[in-house]
């Protein structure tokens, strides 16, 4: 437990870190987003296909989430 | 539908701010639009399990600046599945999960339980609204039914833009509360599995404290279990063609975590007993009521030139004992300007649990928690194939994925403590190999 509690502790403080100082030397211009706005840019473009990996893989082996929420819906686990 | 220049910039922005944790990016559309998204996943492992998914995604662009997404998905489950128990010199009978008739494993064969058939129905939905200039809320829903199982899920997810929209931090809370009635209702943890030739009240497994014959024929008909999780994303712009994530998930599982169908086989441990090796009987698992898992996340997106790479990289760790590792890896090659080939490797590695174990020695005591299922055994899996995409217009196209999985244990028969006596001639830790086959298309009006 207190394993996890550091984990969490440290990956919060990256996240603050990130976000206040990190990022803001980051980044483009309004203007300048013509690539990032094609959607096979997006993240999570095929949502479907990304799903259906996440329920191959729930079914199969014992991580789920991370990308997006844990939860499968599912009794194959 | 063309584009307009104002919503190539509201495309612009919605792609480089959107979290994306765990919801669909909302689609660029004029008002009233719909855009639709279907594919029928087949999967098949050999000799066992088989199964057909159509999914089916609606998008609608809401009057109110504000995005619907809808989702259908169908599961048809078939073929056998490993119920945990090792194998034997001698054929084995199993009694069916139902408790009406058997199946027999022959001799050195991993027994797999061939009654496993299962159809599921899933229906998704989020609602994603705009608030202000700089947040944004998802609220989604989930219900999920089939024969032995029943889960309803609700989450919210906010995102807050910074930075020139550079930056978006995301946090949300996902609440699922799952029911499982097993067929043939649910097993006392620990018990002997009744099998043909068993007269009268099975007795009680020895050494297991609390358990005694009145156990033996009560069965709950249904458990329960909550998931509770929690989320908090960074996605940042690193440039004009590069965009990557960073996740952090922790999540809590209560209630009944056991496979309900799942074995654990006690075997003779006498080097003099003809029978040295074989198991003697079968109990059904046990694992802790409680899963707590930490998970960390990082991935993203460069563009290079038309092509796109497309990597992540996930870190987990449970109170169970388990961490794994999984890295992904897909390269969008783009190479003529309607088509492209996507290759994908994914590479996964996890420990096992600590109550997880091969089978027991009938000297021992049967541990208080138990399972044999390989799936929290330490293993490694291997994702290689590629995908293959055809854009018939702007609105609509067409792909192919093919793909094999396998899944290697890592524990070895030698570093076992029950490979002995007969397990020694069997494979204890089989290969699963499985091909992947998906047909899609999208398409908008």
């Amino acid at each position: 437990m207190k394993r996890m509690t550091r984990i969490a502790a440290v990956g919060g403080l990256l996240l603050v870190a990130i976000t206040s100082t990190g990022c803001s030397s980051l980044g483009v211009q309004p203007w300048e987003r013509d690539i990032l706005a094609q959607r096979e840019m997006l993240l999570d473009d095929e949502s479907i296909t990304l799903g259906l990996d996440d329920h191959i893989y729930f079914s199969k082996e014992a991580t789920s989430g991370g990308r997006s929420f844990s939860g499968g819906g599912c009794g194959c686990n | 539908m063309q584009l307009t220049p104002e919503k190539k910039i509201r495309g612009a922005l919605v792609a480089a701010t959107c979290t994306l944790l765990g919801h669909a990016a909302p689609a660029v559309a004029d008002e009233g639009d719909w855009s639709f998204d279907s594919a029928v996943l087949y999967y098949n492992e050999t000799d066992r399990v088989t199964a057909i998914e159509p999914v089916f995604t609606a998008r609608r662009e809401l009057v109110d600046d504000g995005l619907l997404d809808l989702k259908l998905v169908f599961d048809s489950l078939t073929g056998a599945s490993a119920n945990g128990a090792m194998p034997s010199s001698q054929p084995q009978t199993f009694t069916r999960p139902s408790g009406n008739g058997f199946y027999t494993t022959p001799v050195g064969e991993t027994p797999l339980d061939d009654t496993f058939h299962d159809t599921r129905g899933q229906v998704s939905a989020n609602w994603i609204r705009w608030l202000g200039t700089d947040w944004k809320m998802t609220l989604g829903g989930n219900v999920s039914s089939e024969y032995d199982f029943q889960s309803v899920a609700a989450n919210a997810l906010f995102a807050r833009d910074f930075n020139k929209r550079n930056t978006t931090l995301s946090f949300g809370l996902s609440l699922e509360s799952d029911s499982m009635d097993p067929v043939g209702g649910v097993p006392t943890p620990l018990m002997r599995m009744i099998t043909e030739g068993s007269t009268g009240a099975v007795e009680s497994v020895p050494n297991t404290p609390g358990l005694d014959t009145d156990d033996v024929d009560y069965r709950d008909s249904s458990e329960s279990k909550t998931v509770t999780d929690f989320l908090v994303g960074l996605t940042q712009v690193v440039d004009r063609e590069t965009v990557v994530q960073l996740n952090y998930n922790y999540s809590i599982t209560d209630g009944y975590l056991n496979d309900p169908y799942k074995l654990v086989s006690v075997i003779e441990s006498d080097p003099a007993a003809t029978n040295y090796g074989d198991p003697l009987y079968h109990v059904y698992e046990n694992r802790p009521d409680s899963r707590s898992r930490h998970t960390v996340y990082v991935g993203g997106k460069r563009w290079f030139d038309g092509d796109i790479l497309n990597a992540s990289y996930r870190f987990m760790t449970d109170d169970w004992g388990i961490d794994s590792h999984t890295i992904d890896v897909r390269y969008r090659w783009k190479f003529s300007d309607q088509q492209y080939i996507e290759p994908h490797v994914r590479w996964y590695s996890q420990s096992a649990a600590d109550f997880y174990s091969r089978g027991l020695l009938d000297t021992d005591a049967i541990p208080t928690e138990v399972s044999a299922d390989y799936r929290i055994g330490e293993m490694t899996a291997t994702t290689i194939g590629a995908q293959y995409g055809y854009a018939f217009s702007e609105n609509s196209e067409f792909r192919f994925r093919l793909e094999y999985y396998s899944q290697d244990s890592n524990e070895s028969d030698s570093g076992s403590n029950v490979a002995i006596g007969s397990q020694q001639a069997f494979d204890l830790y089989p290969t699963v190999d499985a091909t992947i086959v998906q047909f899609s298309y999208s398409f908008k009006f």
